[in-house]
C-alpha cells in the first residue's frame, strides 16, 4: 500500500467524475429530490418527522452503492484493472482510492441532503443537526463499501444493477423502518440484527427521537462504519491478479 | 548474456481446454521476436503468462530470471493490451499522468510518451471521442511508461496509418537497440516480416521458434505467410 497510488487513484476517479456532470448532477440532487418528494406526500402529518431522518440515511446508501458498483465493474470489464495490477498496484491502493474520491462526494451528498431536508423540508429532529450529518455520511460510506464489495460477484452491468433488488432490498425490508425490528418474527430478526442497514436506520431514529447523542447512536454508527470497513478488505480479497 | 524470457514445457489449461501446450522458447535481450498466429491461438494468453495475469498449469515461465508474475517483475515489463486499457472519460494526458503515478514515473515522462506514439496534439482530448488507433496509442503510451525492460505488446500497430505504423516500427527497433526485449504479436503475416525472430503459434502449439531467415531457409519460402501455411500442413 502507498498513499501516493491511493490518492492517485483518488484524484483520477474524481477527474473522471468531472468529465461525467450528469451522473454528478444525479448522484448529488436525486437524494434531494426524493426527500422532497416525501416531505410533500406527507405534509401535515408527523410521519415525515419519523420516517424523513432514516430516508435521510437510506437515500444516499443507495445511490452510492449503485454508482460504485457500476463504475468498479466498468474497471474489471474495460481490462484497466488487469493492467493496474500487473503494475506495483496494491489492491487496497485501488479500494482505498475510490472509497476515499466516493466518500468526498458521500460528504458534499450528505450536507447536502441534511441541510434541504431541515432547512426547506423542515425535517425536525430532536438530536443534534451535525450529527444527522454523519449518520447519512456513514450510511454514503457503506453503500460505497458495498458496491465495491459485490461488483466482484457481477460479470456484467446487467447483473451489477440487479444486486440492487438482491442486496439492498431485502434489507429495507428488514431494517425496522416498515415494522420496528423488535416486532418482527425471531428469525427475521436475528437476520435483521445482522444487516448494516439497520443499524444505520435505529441510529437514525435515535437522533429523530432523543435530544442528547446516546451511546446507542454512536455504536450504531460504529457498527455502520465496521461493516463498511469489512466490505472493503473482502472487497481487495476478490481482486486477483492472476487468472485460473 | 542472461535470457530476458525462457519458457519451458509451458502449459495453461482452462477448464477441458489445452490453451498452451508443450511451449519452450527463450528470448534474448535487446531483439524483437513477432509472436505471430492466427487469432484463437494462444497469443493473448501467452503474452498475459508471461506480464503474470494468466496462471501457468505447468511447466515453467521466466522473466529476467524471475518467474512469471513475481513482484520485481511488475516495474520490468510494460504491456499493452490487445483493447486499449484506458479509461474513456479521461483525456490522453490524464489517463497517461494515471498511471505514470502509479508507477511513480517522473512527471516529464508523460509528454515524452505521448511524443514517441505522436499524441501531443491530442493529448488533452477526451480519450472516448477518438479513433480506434488513436485509443491504442494512448494504450501504447502507458506501456512505455518507466523504462520497462521487457515490452509485451498485443497487437500494437493493428489498423494503423502506414505512415504511423512505420514510425512505431522504428520505436521499437530502436527500443531493442537500447536492449530491451521486445515481444509483438500480430495476426497479419505482414508484420511478421518486420521482425527479426520469431514465434508460430497455432492451436495452442509453437510451430517454429527461430529467426526469420531460418525460417525462410528451413521451409524453402520467401515469406512468413508460405512457411506458416507450410508448417500448418495447409502447404502444398
Amino acid at each position: 500500500m502507498s498513499p501516493r497510488r491511493t490518492l492517485a487513484t483518488c484524484k483520477r476517479v474524481l477527474l473522471q467524475l468531472l468529465h461525467d456532470p450528469r451522473t454528478l448532477a444525479l448522484m448529488l440532487v436525486v437524494p434531494l429530490v426524493l426527500l422532497g418528494l416525501l416531505a410533500w406526500v406527507y405534509h401535515n402529518t408527523r410521519v415525515f418527522d419519523s420516517i424523513g431522518a432514516p430516508l435521510l440515511g437510506i437515500f444516499p446508501f443507495v445511490v452510492m452503492f449503485l454508482v460504485t458498483s457500476v463504475t468498479t465493474l466498468r474497471e474489471r470489464s474495460s481490462g484497466t484493472l488487469e493492467r493496474l495490477l500487473t503494475m506495483p498496484m496494491g489492491k487496497l491502493d485501488m479500494l482505498l482510492g475510490y472509497a476515499l474520491s466516493f466518500g468526498m462526494l458521500a460528504i458534499v451528498q450528505a450536507v447536502l441532503a441534511s441541510e434541504v431536508a431541515v432547512h426547506a423540508f423542515g425535517l425536525h429532529v430532536a438530536g443534534p443537526e451535525w450529527f444527522l450529518v454523519m449518520v447519512a455520511l456513514a450510511d454514503a460510506l457503506l453503500g460505497t463499501a458495498l458496491g465495491l464489495c459485490t461488483s466482484a460477484l457481477a460479470r456484467t452491468e446487467f447483473q451489477a444493477v440487479q444486486f440492487l433488488p438482491a442486496f439492498i432490498l431485502p434489507q429495507f425490508l428488514l431494517c425496522g423502518l416498515l415494522v420496528p425490528a423488535g416486532a418482527l418474527p425471531t428469525v427475521l430478526r436475528w437476520a435483521s440484527d445482522c444487516l448494516p442497514l439497520t443499524y444505520a436506520v435505529d441510529a437514525m431514529q435515535h437522533l429523530t427521537r432523543e435530544s442528547t447523542l446516546t451511546h446507542r447512536t454512536i455504536f450504531d454508527v460504529g457498527i455502520v462504519l465496521a461493516f463498511g470497513l469489512a466490505a472493503i478488505l473482502i472487497g481487495a480479497a476478490t481482486l486477483r491478479r492472476q487468472t485460473k | 548474456m542472461q535470457e530476458a524470457i525462457v519458457a519451458d514445457k509451458l502449459q495453461v489449461t482452462r477448464g477441458p481446454l489445452r490453451v498452451l501446450q508443450q511451449i519452450s522458447f527463450s528470448l534474448e535481450p535487446g531483439k524483437i521476436t513477432g509472436l505471430i498466429g492466427p487469432s484463437g491461438s494462444g497469443k493473448t494468453t501467452l503474452m498475459r503468462a508471461i506480464v503474470g495475469a494468466q496462471k501457468i498449469t505447468s511447466g515453467s515461465l521466466r522473466v529476467a530470471g524471475l518467474p512469471a508474475g513475481s513482484k520485481p517483475l511488475r516495474r520490468v515489463i510494460g504491456y499493452l493490451t490487445q483493447n486499449p486499457a484506458v479509461y474513456d472519460d479521461l483525456t490522453a494526458a490524464q489517463n497517461v499522468a494515471y498511471f505514470s503515478a502509479i508507477l511513480g514515473c517522473p512527471r516529464t515522462e508523460v509528454a515524452r510518451v505521448l511524443r514517441e506514439v505522436d499524441l501531443t496534439k491530442q493529448a488533452h482530448q477526451l480519450v472516448g471521442t477518438m479513433s480506434g488507433g488513436q485509443r491504442a496509442r494512448v494504450s501504447l503510451a502507458v506501456a512505455l511508461l518507466g523504462d520497462p525492460q521487457v515490452l509485451v505488446l498485443d497487437e500494437p500497430t493493428v489498423g494503423l496509418d502506414p505512415v504511423l505504423r512505420k514510425h512505431l516500427w522504428e520505436l521499437f527497433r530502436n527500443l531493442a537497440a537500447e536492449g530491451r526485449t521486445l515481444l509483438i504479436s500480430s495476426h497479419v503475416m505482414d508484420e511478421a516480416e518486420q521482425c527479426p525472430e520469431l514465434l508460430l503459434l497455432r492451436d495452442g502449439k509453437l510451430l517454429s521458434y527461430s529467426s526469420k531467415e531460418a525460417l525462410l531457409r528451413r521451409t524453402n519460402t520467401r515469406t512468413v505467410h508460405d512457411a506458416f501455411l507450410q508448417l500448418a500442413g495447409g502447404g502444398k
